[in-house]
């Protein structure tokens, strides 16, 4: 099981700030995928969007573990 | 470093507290850059703007411009603060301040602080005009990452 932030329009799109996926040792490709066919509403979004692991961007390759502080980064526009 | 020089905050900000984290006996400049709510853009009335942040997150990302900064003016002394919540127009989001022995590398430095918190920060700006609502993205204008990572779009 693995735990997903969610922030700004995301977020505002789902209505909530955070998404259990019941999986583990995916990676963050296997990810997208997964949002994009539980939640088409935010597909583009996903698409869009960079994905944190443990507060540093990260590479699709990159393999989701369990205790992993995972979070979906839209487009930024802070300043 | 100390963990005052760069911060995500709900509250106003201190424009001199920032200064003063920079101050030093070696700069002969310190250039402060002040972002401030905007209430015009592209002839569209903003009424007020709202900024959220993956605060942790955001906060590294700041001491990491910082150590960049150091990379390329290895005098220079960085702090940023960055405001989130609710900002009416000309309300201080952001202030950055630098200071260098001289006064070409601290106007650098802060452009390119400024540049990179746009690329890299996780934070969000929500637009409130007078007909409605809109997250604004756009990782300085592209929507994409070409490279996969914000840290690929580096500019000199």
């Amino acid at each position: 099981m693995i735990k997903i932030m969610l922030f700004a329009g995301i977020a505002e799109k789902l209505k909530q700030q955070q998404i259990v996926v019941d999986q583990q040792d995916i990676t963050i490709h296997e990810l997208r995928l997964w949002l994009t066919q539980q939640y088409p509403v935010i597909a583009g979004d996903v698409e869009r969007a960079m994905i944190a692991v443990n507060e540093e961007f990260a590479d699709d390759q990159t393999v989701l573990k369990t205790d992993d502080e995972i979070a979906i980064i839209p487009p930024v526009s802070g300043g | 470093m100390t963990d005052k020089r760069f911060v995500i905050t709900d509250q106003p900000i201190s424009i001199e507290g920032v200064v003063a984290e920079v101050v030093d006996p070696n700069a002969g400049a310190i250039n402060t850059f002040i972002g401030t709510v905007r209430e015009l853009t592209k002839g569209k009335k903003t009424l007020y703007l709202e900024y959220s942040a993956y605060a942790s997150m955001a906060e590294k990302k700041l001491v990491q411009i910082g150590e960049e900064i150091t990379q390329k003016w290895p005098d220079a002394i960085t702090a940023i603060t960055h405001r989130t919540g609710r900002l009416g127009i000309s309300d201080v989001a952001v202030v950055i301040a630098v200071s260098t022995p001289h006064r070409a590398d601290s106007y650098a430095a802060s452009r390119y602080a400024i540049e990179r918190i746009k690329e890299i920060v996780p934070i969000w700006k929500k637009e409130n005009w007078e007909d409605g609502e809109s997250w604004i993205g756009h990782h300085k204008e592209t929507t994409a990452y070409p490279t996969g990572k914000p840290e690929g779009l580096k500019h000199d």
